[in-house]
This record gives structure tokens, C-alpha cells and sequence, in this order.
């Protein structure tokens, strides 16, 4: 059960990285929510065969690390190990798709080999994008701004208190799961009927919670939705911050950049 | 099951997140004319506590494998569509942005396999159809149905059983078929589907065993807990299906015209090539209907080939680099690659050094 001391300090570790001080973190998180989001439809939208123009969208996560500050390994280990779901749908491609596409002096490339590489590069963007949004914003800044950009408030209420007892109720399972493997000896006893029992003891403990927590919520006088914060607006630098990016995902989308490049130097050289 | 940002197109991302923020809107607002708001702390846990459970593995005895909890039907039994639903999607949300199991333009892709299906699919079509039945005498006094007491124990079990079967046979298809729409992915459909489906099957009966096993122990340790979810399906019901109505007359109708003006680049690669040729998967039956739906749903024109394929080419094949401009896109590759790195360093580099600037 070492994957749920791992799973939960790794969520402790990236909320910790959004109390962070850069100019990064202290922007709006709707600007950055939407920064993230036009970035990711903006890469998705390209074809599947294409990996130069991806290429220089790698600018907005290294953008987002460096001038956050956040921790470069951590990050690219944590995006590597996620998604196998993709790489394991994306590694049938170079077995079904066997045309060529692409000469490179003896080497050829078929198309499946190329949406394959496609298909990890898309995946390192948009889960480093993610990521680091996450880490330079932090969950409940992220849900008052989605609520700020027209989520219902129940749903938003959920979230807030979903992300508050997140970690209670992981450090209790936790407990209960490493409790039954110290006693399980192994394999043997960490069978259905004993999980069952567990996890029903784990459910009827958190509904009991839930209850106290109304009651002391109602005592403390909770009229069923959480007060408002002061409203932050939109500062100049959110703007300046959004637009830039967002242009410049456009013109990313929109310009071949990686081959201009490669024209300019391959022309210069001869 | 979670899909990834990788194998979306943004036109089926983008319809996915319209029909689950429709939902969800849906779900909060039913919610809100219930007035309990006993509810509200009670989902909120109740969250967190299938986070935390679905890190708790059991063995599956005989196979040396472990599963572990879905929850998605759990859920809906204890709470009723809505507010199970909304549950779930939070989960979901939190998993999207901590863990990227599924990443933000995947998230309406996974509320809707992973929520909507067994909320509101599976949990009032199937689920309630199954365990209505014979209500026991001690029973009747009760102004509603009631979901976990009233049918016999046997029929209850096989209900969930099957229902957690049935939710995850059809959200490993909703699965395949983005995918397929997207058309990232180059698996044949029905390769795929020979893939997800048995081991979803599997999967599903995992499920349903976990599934009945805590609900039996709940019905056992405190029975009063399964009367409380709320018969709301009635009105829900209608709801959605009004939804389901509502987003497919849009996809059909003001999609169709959006793309009929902009002829993707597969079609317009076949007028060239000399029209009757077959595509690759275009025929009859789910084939056909498939490639027509993909047709329809191509948001963005970006698939124009801009030369007149010689021969019918995959999509957007057009756009590749022939054997002419290969050299500059490797070099250039090679080249951006380098810059963005050298951009980031520096970047950090400065950083460092204003941070420390005795050093």
C-alpha cells in the first residue's frame, strides 16, 4: 500500500507549490484557466501526423516552470509516469498504419510511427500544461475562478468541500488499508469480504462525519453556501498575461515556425 | 477508463464538454429545489471518501491481480442521480487536475462515461426497471419505492450486478467512439472495441461483486441509510432526455451546416482523387455512420490538403512533409527543441540570481 502514502503526499507536494510567491502565481487564476485551456485545444487541434509545429508550444510549460519556480524533475517525472492510456492506444498505431510517410536517407517513417511520436508529445504538453497550472494556482482558487466563469454554485460548493476532506479521509483509508495488510500476512485475508467490510466500515465512518459536520456547520450558523471572498478583478497584468499567451498560441497554431527555422538554416548552410 | 487530452479532436472534446456542463448545470440545479442541504456536506465526503477508497486494492483471487472500486453505481444507490452525478464529477475534476488521469479538454469526455452513464443511464432505466418489483409488506407503508429494502435480497444483487456490467460495457464504448471520432488514435474500430469491451467485461464484474458486498454491509450495519436517496428520478429523467434531444438536434442540424461549408479534407482528397474510391472505414452500417458523424463534427477546417493527393491519403496527410522539406522540419525540430530548452534555463537561471543576488 506504498502507492497511497506516495498518492497522497504527492497531492500534499503540488498544493503545497501553489502557496508559492512568483508573478505567476499571485495572476488570476481565470486568466491562467484560460490561458491553459485555448493552449490544449490549441495543440489537440493540429493533425496527427504533425510533431514539428508541436514544438514550439513547449514554450508555455517551460514558460509556466521557470518563471514559477517550480520544481523541473518533479514535474517531468510526474508527467511521465501518467497517461499510459494514451501511449498504450497510440503504440498499435505504427502496427496498423504502415505507410510511409516520410524519408529520411534510408530511413523510412511510416505514418503510424509519426502519430505515435504525435500522440507523446501531445501528451507531455497538455499534462505538463495541466500540471503546472495546478502547481502555480491551487485547487480552490481554480474552483472560484471556474465558478466565476459560469459553474453552478452547488457544484462549486462539492468541489470546495470535496477538496477539504480529501485528505482527512485519504490519510484515514490509508490507515485502514495499511492496518489490514500488516494483519493479512501477505496475499491471503486481502480478499473481497474483507475489503468489502472495510471499505463499508470507511463509508459508514464518513457518513457520520458528514452528519456531525452539518450539525456544527448549522450551529455555526450555515446558510448553504460558503461566503464570498472579496472579489479580485482583472488586474492590467492578467490581461497583459492572457493575451499574450493566447495570441501567441494562435500564431503557433496558424505558423509552421519549426520549419522556418529549418528553411532558414538549411538555406544559409549549404 | 479515463480518455486523454492526447486522442481528442477539439470538436468531440468540445461537444463532450457541452453535454456534461448541460448536465451538470442540470444536476445542481435539481439539486437546488431539493433544499437539503444536509446534502451538500454529505456529497462533499462522500467524495473524498471514494478518492480515498479507489486507492485501496483487493486481490481477486485465482488471478494474482487487484481491482478496486469504481463507485459510480455505489454512489447513485445511496445518493439517487443528481447528487451522485455531481459527486462523481468532482472526483473527477480533482483527478484531472492533480493526477491527470484524463486531462481538462478530456474532462467532459470522463464526466460523461464515468458519471452520466451510470447516474443517469444505467441508474434509473436499468437499475430501478430491475429492482422495483415485489415490494414486501413491511414495506408498503412507505409513500415511495424504496431502492435498497424492497425487492427480495437475491434480485437486488443481480440488479446491481448487471447494472455495473451494463455501465461499464457502454463507457468503454463512449470510450472507442471518441476516440474514433477523434481520429487520432489509428486502431481500427473494431479492434478496439474487441479490446475495451471483454476487459471491460471483467472490469464491470469486479465492480458489481464490490459493489453488492458493500451495499449488503451497509444494509446490514445500518439499513436506515439506503432509504434515503431521494425518488427524483422522475423529473431528472425528463430532464436529460430533453438534454440528449436538445444537444443532438444541435450537433445535427447547426454543426452540419457549419461543416457543410467547409468540406473536411478527406472528402475533398476523394472528389479529387476520383470520387468512388473507399475510404479507409467508410461504408456501411457503424462505419458508415461514423464517418459521416466525423464529417459532421469537424469544427475546424484545419484537415485541408493543400495539394491534390495522388492517392487517397489518410487524413490530413496532405499537410506532411515530402521527401523535399523533411530535412528542414528535422532540423528545424532539432533546433526549436534546443531554444526552448535554452529559453527555459535562462529563464530560470535569471530568476535564480535576482533571488540571490550575493551569491
Amino acid at each position: 500500500m506504498a502507492s497511497i502514502s506516495a498518492a497522497l503526499l504527492d497531492l500534499k507536494r503540488l498544493d503545497q507549490l501553489a502557496s508559492g510567491t512568483t508573478f505567476l502565481h499571485r495572476l488570476d487564476a481565470r486568466a491562467k484557466v484560460l490561458a491553459t485551456l485555448v493552449f490544449i485545444v490549441c495543440v489537440v487541434s493540429f493533425d496527427r501526423y504533425q510533431i514539428s509545429p508541436l514544438i514550439p508550444f513547449l514554450i508555455f510549460p517551460a514558460f509556466l516552470i521557470a518563471v514559477g519556480e517550480l520544481p523541473t524533475r518533479y514535474l517531468l517525472g510526474k508527467v511521465a509516469l501518467v497517461a499510459p492510456f494514451a501511449i498504450a492506444v497510440g503504440i498499435c498505431n505504427p502496427y496498423f498504419d504502415r505507410q510511409v510517410l516520410l524519408q529520411l536517407g534510408a530511413l523510412q517513417v511510416t505514418g503510424g510511427w509519426l502519430s505515435f511520436a504525435s500522440i507523446v508529445l501531445r501528451t507531455g504538453l497538455t499534462v505538463g500544461a495541466v500540471f503546472a497550472l495546478t502547481a502555480l494556482t491551487g485547487f480552490p482558487a481554480i474552483c472560484r475562478a471556474l465558478q466565476r466563469l459560469g459553474m453552478p454554485r452547488p457544484f462549486a460548493l462539492q468541489l470546495m468541500f470535496l477538496y477539504r476532506y480529501l485528505f482527512v479521509l485519504a490519510e484515514e483509508g490509508r490507515r485502514a488499508a495499511k492496518a489490514r495488510e500488516l494483519r493479512c500476512l501477505g496475499r491471503k485475508g486481502s480478499g473481497l469480504k474483507s475489503y468489502a467490510s472495510l471499505l463499508g466500515h470507511l463509508l459508514l465512518r464518513t457518513w457520520q462525519r458528514a452528519e456531525r459536520m452539518h450539525m456544527a456547520m448549522l450551529a455555526r450558523g450555515f446558510s448553504g453556501t460558503f461566503p464570498e471572498q472579496v472579489k479580485a478583478r482583472l488586474r492590467f497584468a492578467d490581461v497583459v498575461f492572457l493575451s499574450i499567451w493566447v495570441s501567441l498560441c494562435i500564431v503557433l497554431r496558424l505558423t509552421n515556425v519549426t520549419h522556418s527555422v529549418g528553411s532558414f538554416f538549411t538555406g544559409l548552410l549549404p | 477508463m479515463h480518455m486523454a487530452d492526447a486522442l481528442l479532436s477539439p470538436a468531440v472534446g468540445g461537444i463532450m464538454w457541452a453535454v456534461s456542463a448541460g448536465t451538470i448545470a442540470l444536476g445542481s440545479a435539481q439539486l437546488r429545489r431539493e433544499h437539503d442541504d444536509r446534502q451538500a456536506p454529505l456529497m462533499g465526503v462522500l467524495g473524498a471518501f471514494l478518492f480515498a477508497a479507489q486507492m485501496i486494492n483487493f486481490s481477486i483471487p485465482g488471478t494474482g491481480s487487484s481491482g478496486h472500486l469504481g463507485g459510480g453505481l455505489l454512489l447513485a444507490v445511496l445518493l439517487g442521480p443528481s447528487a451522485s452525478f455531481l459527486t462523481i464529477a468532482s472526483v473527477l475534476v480533482v483527478q484531472a487536475l492533480f493526477f491527470a488521469d484524463g486531462g481538462l479538454l478530456a474532462l467532459g469526455c470522463n464526466i460523461f462515461n464515468l458519471g452520466v452513464i451510470p447516474s443517469f443511464l444505467v441508474y434509473p432505466f436499468l437499475y430501478r426497471a430491475l429492482s422495483k418489483g415485489e415490494m414486501s409488506k413491511g414495506d408498503r407503508h412507505l409513500a415511495e419505492p424504496v431502492p435498497g429494502g424492497a425487492p427480495g435480497k437475491l434480485r437486488e444483487n443481480a440488479a446491481v450486478m448487471i447494472s455495473a456490467l451494463v455501465a461499464m460495457q457502454l463507457g468503454s464504448l463512449a470510450v472507442v467512439l471518441e476516440t474514433g471520432l477523434s481520429g487520432i488514435s489509428s486502431l481500427p474500430l473494431e479492434r478496439f472495441l474487441l479490446l475495451m469491451q471483454p476487459i471491460h467485461l471483467a472490469i464491470g464484474a469486479v465492480e458489481g461483486a464490490v459493489t453488492v458486498a458493500i451495499l449488503s454491509f451497509v444494509r446490514k450495519a445500518r439499513p436506515e441509510l439506503l432509504r434515503r436517496a431521494p425518488d427524483n428520478a422522475g423529473r431528472s429523467r425528463f430532464a436529460v432526455l430533453l438534454a440528449f434531444l436538445v444537444i443532438a438536434l444541435v450537433t445535427g442540424g447547426f454543426l452540419s451546416q457549419l461543416a457543410s461549408k467547409n468540406p473536411d479534407g478527406l472528402e475533398w482528397s476523394f472528389a479529387k482523387a476520383g470520387g468512388k474510391v473507399a475510404a479507409p472505414g467508410a461504408g456501411e452500417g457503424v462505419h458508415g455512420l461514423l464517418a459521416h458523424l466525423q464529417e459532421k463534427s469537424a469544427w475546424f477546417p484545419d484537415y485541408a490538403v493543400k495539394r491534390a493527393a495522388p492517392r487517397p491519403l489518410p487524413s490530413g496527410a496532405g499537410d506532411l512533409p515530402d521527401a523535399a522539406s523533411a530535412v528542414p522540419g528535422v532540423v528545424g525540430t532539432i533546433l526549436t527543441l534546443a531554444l526552448v530548452c535554452v529559453a527555459g534555463a535562462l529563464l530560470k537561471r535569471g530568476k535564480e540570481r535576482v533571488e540571490t543576488p550575493d551569491a
